[in-house]
């Protein structure tokens, strides 16, 4: 059975339990009084049907693939054993493979396939993989099912009426519900460790020093190690730089703009614009950034190329300056937001204060309300700078993939994100260096902003507390 | 000269310098509004003509011999026919100054190629066609439709233009005979990607979309309302565990989205074996990234509910769970649905993780499970945004608008929850 039937038998299974648990409750009831309402009794039931029974199959299901390659290789005669680690992975695909096209020949037309043209090896392994992979889901099916039946079994025997099924609900409940929040602490850990491994081995090929100090990146030639020149540059300083440019532009466009709209917005609009400019302002946030990335390249990008040629400058058709104007424009409403915020908070009483001084409205806004809301704005930046280097898809289509190490806004430059994309959305193999480079970037990227995030979060903080 | 002179000699300046300040105010509001404008207006622009598409009706002599068919021919055979041979016929017959055999194809050219394939099902359908001379609509090759939508300059010169002067001569031919209309294009809703771009549709993608935001919303919304409310309501205070989770939640917000996609290829399909390209990995990616989202959003509304009402329902003997299930998720539901769709409509325009798990690549099928190898709506707008031909610019276009409207309903949606169900406590 696949898994989704299987799934479906298991939540019938618990349904059958429920009711199980409920009428030998309603039963009890009859002739003394239960701790419980019958239902509890009837979820007890259920929930010790479902929760082991899914643990196994998910354990089971995520496991089988790989002891079932291990099986057939282990069975296959001795000349399939002695293979390089390439050569195995190879073999192990191929037979996967015919074992595939197989398997389908049989569902669709009910023959199965002529096996002339495969090698024989290939061919019996397809077989014996396919011959497990049976065995394996008739036996998956059979523990999961004894074990709900045998929970159900077992639960039922324990029910009498003292029996404090309500508190045990409520235990197993709040333990899913820690385990839930729990994924948050899980999914950070994956990322750390899956990114660093792969980081891990990446520096095993290239000394680290040459990645971070490198001035040239050309992952191209990796490919044929056994070439000349063959060795690959993982120099990821041009990268670094260009990351930094584009976010240097972004942030000169979205940090005057978005602090000028968010104190305009909250000192001066009447509240009639501010409830419709607001909104729509924060639609830029909502737009996908591949949506930015399209406009950029093909309406922005070919604009930027003719008014610096119609001024007599060269520019490359992908452009560092469009892409950086774009991303400025779609991270406007991280400054604004956090900045109106922030300048909403300051407390009437220094405005007021700043009045009876005599300064005029523009006057207290630059020299008290700015001073005295400076960390939340800093802060907001900070994110704003956190999005801009993060940002994948506008530079993607936008900026080139050429590292070039420059400052010149008209000529291309490739970053970080655009460079982890182009090296894994090719075919390869997933351990070469080139698919590895992509997680030592992505190692890198992660450390910068997670960095910039704390920062932020922790000068945001600490404003907050100073007027609450 | 006194202290009251003096400010008065200043007051000028300084009022003009308040009205500067407030005019740089109003130019930052409308320079983003004026921007935000122009990206749809451009997008419009470009997008609407590919709602429209043109047609072409011609003639054709469905001949059983030209199609080698013998007298009595089974399903296999009208299947196998050569039906191009007979498009070609038609063209041949009516524009019989293609000589060269660059012109011979140009003329082959100015129907799609879907063209072969629309009249063998049509003679499949209802045999009795055989023999018979009827009309046919066919769609119109891209750049015969590009043109038809005036977005090709017939004035410049013939080296620069995509559609040379015979084709153009062609073209007016069919006009002037009304063998050529422009109607909605339901092709664009009713196939999937291809190569041509007059067969191209965005059904394929959207139904790929719509498997990925099933995956993520059948996730994403029990675990995060469970997380919400074991933070608020049961998570022990000053604990270390807790405290994790918090930091957590609030720095995964903020982690770029490539990054989810590196944990999703590195985990996901390199660890666990989920099939590459397929919806159900995209759809764990995309959970994992709408989490915080929820979280943050749900354990607001939670928040909001007051504690009377928790303190009411323990005085008359329920259960702490008993509370949050039966009274504090009830009253904070309407929130944490506005915080889920709003996550949704993130995840629903979320480009760059998909890319690295392998939703990349060219699909000319519809996915028909969370297993099957699919794009989604913004990783089909990425695609067709590399391709060079003019039909597709328009295509992409066209998909962001569809995209575009989707998110806007979304949000439509959440506002208009949180004004209708909003308590005032």
């Amino acid at each position: 059975m696949n898994v989704t039937s299987l799934l479906l038998v298991l939540v019938s299974i618990a349904l059958l339990g429920y009711f199980g648990g409920y009428r030998k409750a309603r039963a009890l009831s009859s002739s003394a009084k239960t701790h419980s309402r019958p239902q509890y009794h009837g979820y007890l039931v259920a929930l010790w049907a479902l929760l082991p029974a899914l643990a196994v199959l998910m354990a089971w299901t995520m496991s089988q693939e790989a002891i079932i390659t291990r099986l057939v290789m282990s069975e296959l005669p001795a000349t399939a054993q002695h293979q390089s680690a390439a050569e195995r992975s190879l073999f192990i695909n191929q037979f996967k493979n015919l074992a595939q096209a197989k398997k389908s020949a049989v569902d669709e037309s009910g023959v199965s396939l002529p096996n002339e043209e495969d090698d024989p090896l290939t061919n019996q392994a397809a077989n014996r993989y396919l011959h497990w992979q049976e065995r394996s889901q008739v036996a998956r099916t059979l523990a999961v099912i004894t074990l709900a039946a045998l929970a159900i079994w077992l639960t039922l025997r324990r029910l009498r009426a003292s029996f404090q099924a309500r508190n045990r609900v409520e235990k197993i409940i709040q333990f899913i519900m820690m385990l839930s929040a729990s994924i948050a602490i899980l999914t950070t850990v994956g990322i750390v460790f899956s990114v660093l491994f792969e980081a891990l081995q990446f520096f095993r090929h290239v000394p680290i020093t040459e990645f971070l100090f490198g001035t040239h990146w050309n992952p191209q030639t990796a490919i044929r190690a056994d070439q000349v020149g063959g060795s690959g540059s993982f120099g990821a300083i041009p990268l670094f730089t260009g990351t930094l440019l584009i976010s240097l532009i972004a942030l000169s466009v979205a940090v005057p703009l978005g602090l000028f709209s968010a104190i305009y917005l909250a000192e001066y609009a009447s509240p009639r614009v501010r409830a419709i400019a607001k909104p729509v302002m924060e639609m830029l946030a909502g737009i996908p950034t591949v949506v930015y990335g399209f406009f950029a390249a093909l309406t922005v990008a070919p604009l930027i190329r003719q008014t610096a040629e119609s001024l007599g400058l060269s520019a490359s058709s992908e452009s560092t300056l469009a892409a950086g104007l774009v991303m400025g424009i779609m991270i406007i409403p991280f400054v604004s937001s956090l900045s109106d915020d922030v300048i909403s908070a300051v407390p009437q009483i220094l405005r007021d204060g700043s009045y009876a001084m005599g300064a005029t409205k523009s006057e207290t806004i630059k020299q008290v309300i700015i001073p005295a809301a400076l960390p939340g704005i800093v802060g907001g930046v900070l994110l704003a700078a956190s999005r801009a280097i993060g940002e994948t898809m506008i530079v993607v289509m936008a900026a080139g993939l050429a590292a070039n190490l420059t400052a010149n806004p008209l000529d291309s430059v490739t970053t970080v994100t655009t460079q982890i994309v182009t090296l894994l959305t090719g075919d390869q193999e997933f351990d070469s260096p080139k698919t590895l480079a992509a997680f030592a970037l992505g190692l890198g990227l992660f450390v910068v902003t997670l960095g910039l995030n704390i920062i932020s979060l922790y000068v945001v903080r600490k404003y907050r507390e100073q007027y609450e | 000269m006194n202290h009251t002179e003096k400010i008065q000699h200043s007051l000028k300046k300084r009022h003009a310098r308040e009205k500067r300040f407030r005019l740089y105010g109003l130019l930052s509001v409308s320079i983003s509004i004026l921007f935000l404008l122009s990206l749809l207006g451009d997008i419009g622009f470009k997008g609407m003509p590919a709602f429209w598409q043109t047609k072409v009706k011609l003639d054709i002599h469905l001949d059983p011999e030209r199609l080698g068919l013998g007298p009595n021919p089974d399903q296999d055979d009208l299947f196998q026919a050569n039906y191009q041979r007979l498009i070609a016929d038609t063209l041949t017959r009516m524009f019989p100054d293609a000589k060269t055999r660059q012109q011979r194809r140009a003329l082959k050219n100015l129907v799609s190629k879907s063209a072969a394939y629309e009249l063998r099902d049509a003679v499949i359908a209802n045999p009795q066609l055989l023999g018979q001379t009827r009309p046919f609509w066919f769609l119109a090759k891209d750049d015969v439709d590009v043109y038809m939508k005036g977005r090709i300059d017939r004035n410049l010169p013939e080296s620069q233009r995509r559609i040379k002067d015979y084709q153009l001569a062609w073209i007016d031919t069919l006009k002037s005979q009304g063998r050529l209309k422009q109607g909605f294009n339901t092709t664009f809703f009713t196939n999937s990607d291809s190569r041509e771009p007059e067969q191209a549709g965005i059904r394929g993608a959207f139904t790929g979309s719509m498997l990925t935001m099933l995956v993520t919303l059948s996730l994403a919304f029990p675990i995060g309302v469970l997380a919400a409310l074991y933070l608020e309501e049961f998570a022990p205070q000053n604990n270390r565990w807790v405290d994790l989770i918090e930091i957590n939640i609030n720095n995964l917000a903020a982690v770029p989205s490539i990054v989810f996609g590196l944990l999703g290829l590195a985990v996901f399909i390199g660890f666990f074996g989920v099939p590459r390209s397929a919806p159900l990995a995209g759809g764990l990616v995309l959970t994992l990234m709408t989490l915080p989202t929820i979280i943050i959003t749900s354990r607001a509304a939670i928040k909001a509910v007051p504690n009377s009402i928790r303190e009411a329902a323990l005085a008359l003997g329920a259960s702490k769970t008993q509370v949050a299930f039966g009274h504090v998720l009830p009253l904070s539901l309407p929130g944490i649905l506005t915080g889920t769709i709003i996550g949704m409509a993130q995840a629903l325009g979320e480009t760059a993780p998909l890319l690295l798990i392998g939703m990349v690549a060219f699909v000319a099928d519809v996915p028909h499970s969370i297993f099957d190898p699919s794009t989604a709506l913004p990783v089909q707008i990425y695609l067709w945004a590399d391709s060079p031909e003019r039909a597709f610019v328009e295509r992409t276009s066209a998909a962001i608008i569809v995209l575009l409207l989707f998110l806007m309903a979304m949000n439509a949606l959440a506002v208009f929850m949180r004004k209708k169900f909003e308590n005032k406590w």
